[in-house]
């Protein structure tokens, strides 16, 4: 019980947290009709630790992680109360200017779909050099270099080939490292990854896994990653946060949520995950 | 521990038998979707076909309901060969072969009530649901199927959308119910479902195969889920079977390489156990993307781009 893993969290708790959430709530509102999707939720994360929100649909965990860069539709969303505190500064308070500026630098998302986020009709090398172009003002042949390391960091064969690549051309595994390459390029100190392997077939979902892993050591970036798999949150995640209904039921680190589960309904989830191995 | 291979074979009768099935699609330059696979499914089974996106489980199983005719090769129904049989042959013979697929909603008009979309079976095939008569027993029957897969009766009246997943996943098992089959496929028919959802329909499907004596042909991508409900497992990759066994030797002693690697990607929901096992572990990081990449990057953008052309 008291002799944990030595490979557990090698960032300890008390780190200060690069980026807090607190009391966030969330409403959308419809007509006469209000949506509470997030009601008061409290997450920090510190550099080079991974924060795992998990939770099934309608918990409010990818409202909770939109929220962040204020990528929620607004309207019909609402943000109704709470603070994101990044660096010291109140994230929704900032003008759209002023995000716009911490958005891709500072704090990246990964989505589920890279097809909802790479131009269909561009190239993708040049969609990820754009990045370092919006933000760094490096000229073309500057960000073309630093994109073909990129994608060579992200373990693209063939990183001058697949530049010249449209979306469709590549596999699903191939397009979500096109998404992590552009996550990543501005070096940002905090990703949030909104269920970056579920649409991906297991095996490609292990090498997915292992690079984000990886690049988050090799970068110390603070991750929030959100998903549904308590097996995703098993292998990568040093801290979990629980949600149901909006609300975060139960929050601790990862060997205390699955070892001791103090919720009724993160003992739930728990029973009702498929092992491989029956318990 | 026993290495004879007719061991993987229940001792329950046969009910469909595919033989050097061959699918290819696109004419002369085209992709082999299904390569030769030759598999049994028997009587009171649930047979599982496992395998990555693109590998030809769900083309298999096309061909097995003849919703697709074969290349090469044959698919019998308790020994008689579909090909040969009749329109109104395999018409009256569909009818024991139902289909469950991975997101209802997609499968349902969402201008007909929940009575229309469950009856629409019993309507097709059987003469006595339809008119005056037909109409009110018809309407009874769909109240007991909604009430077989934990419905209440009175939803018949609306409208698929008032549903929620899980709920819209029982309306198509209660429909593929309605002309009591014998085989069911069941295409992911959980992998749209949150786990506390798939837990309870696993449930349902497996006390409904037991109340009515089901085969079923569960498809999936998730190897957990297949370790739940399987008694045997067949393996796929690239249109061809490379591993057919019991459930337990398919998971504990797995003879090909490829099941071996499926199996060690499922992600371990146990913190200490996936960490030693090697995902995020120690220090396995940082010679991982490169090599993996180099190694796994070229086929899986040749899968995709091949099934797509």
């Amino acid at each position: 019980m008291t002799d944990l893993n030595p490979t557990v969290p090698p960032h300890p708790a008390d780190s200060p947290p690069l980026l807090e959430i607190a009391g966030l709530s969330v409403d959308f509102r419809l007509g006469s009709s209000v949506v509470h999707a997030v009601r008061g939720v409290d997450l920090r994360v510190s550099a080079g630790q991974t924060v795992a929100v998990v939770g099934e649909s309608g918990s409010g965990k990818t409202a909770t992680a939109l929220s962040v860069l204020r990528l929620n539709p607004e309207p019909p969303c609402v943000y109704a109360g709470g603070e994101i505190r990044f660096d010291g500064r109140d994230l929704l308070a900032l003008s759209d200017k002023e995000l716009g500026r911490l958005r891709g630098r500072d704090i990246s998302m990964v989505f589920q779909d890279p097809m909802t986020s790479l131009d269909p009709l561009q190239r993708v090398g040049p969609q990820v050099a754009e990045v370092l172009r919006h933000h760094q003002g490096l000229h073309r042949a500057r960000a073309r270099e630093q994109t073909l390391a990129a994608l060579e960091e992200v373990g693209i064969p063939e990183p001058e080939r697949r530049y010249r690549q449209y979306p469709h051309e590549l596999s699903g595994g191939l397009r979500q490292r096109v998404m992590i390459a552009m996550a990543l390029v501005g070096r940002p100190r905090v990703l949030i990854a909104d269920e970056p392997t579920t649409a991906l077939d297991v095996t490609v979902q292990r090498q997915i896994l292992d690079l984000l892993v990886d690049l988050q050591r090799r970068h110390a970036m603070a991750v929030v990653l959100i998903t549904h798999d308590l097996g995703v949150v098993a292998e990568t995640a040093d801290h979990v946060v629980v949600m149901n209904q909006g609300r975060v039921v139960e929050s601790g680190s990862v060997l205390d949520v699955f070892d001791r589960p103090v919720d009724d309904y993160t003992r739930r989830l728990l029973a009702a995950t498929p092992r491989l191995e029956p318990a | 521990m026993t290495t004879t291979a007719p061991a993987t074979a229940p001792s329950s009768p046969v009910l469909v038998e595919l033989d050097g099935l061959r699918k290819e699609f696109g004419g002369g330059h085209g992709s082999v979707a299904v390569d030769d696979v030759s598999l049994t499914v028997h009587e009171g089974e649930t047979l599982a076909l496992v395998g990555e996106s693109g590998c030809g489980k769900t083309t298999l199983t096309r061909l097995l309901l003849r919703l697709l005719a074969p290349t090469a090769g044959r698919v019998c129904f308790e020994g008689r060969d579909l090909a040969t049989l009749s329109a109104a042959e395999l018409r009256y013979l569909r009818r024991q072969m139902q289909v469950v697929l991975q997101d209802p909603y997609s499968s349902m008009n969402p201008r007909w009530r929940i009575a229309d979309v469950v009856a629409e079976p019993l309507i097709t095939h059987d003469p006595a649901a339809r008119g005056r008569r037909g109409r009110a027993r018809t309407r009874e029957r769909v109240g007991e199927l909604l009430e077989a897969v934990g419905l209440d009766a009175a939803m018949r009246d609306r409208y698929p959308h008032e549903f929620s997943g899980g709920q819209r996943q029982r309306v198509s098992i209660a429909r593929a119910l309605a002309l009591e089959p014998r085989l069911v496929v069941l295409d992911e028919p959980t992998s749209a479902l949150d786990v506390s959802v798939q837990a309870r329909i696993l449930a349902l499907l497996a006390e409904l195969q037991q109340r009515h004596g089901l085969t079923y042909v569960f498809v999936s991508h998730n190897l957990a889920v297949v370790r739940q409900v399987a008694d045997r497992v067949a393996v796929m990759r690239r249109g061809r079977l490379v591993e057919v066994g019991d459930a337990a030797q398919v998971f504990h002693e797995p003879r090909h390489p490829y099941t071996r690697q499926l199996l060690d990607a499922v992600p371990i929901p146990d913190p200490r156990r996936a960490r030693r096992a090697g995902g995020r572990a120690g220090g396995a990081h940082g010679t991982r993307p490169g090599a993996d990449a180099a190694a796994a990057g070229p086929p899986a953008a040749g899968g995709t781009g091949g099934s797509g052309g």
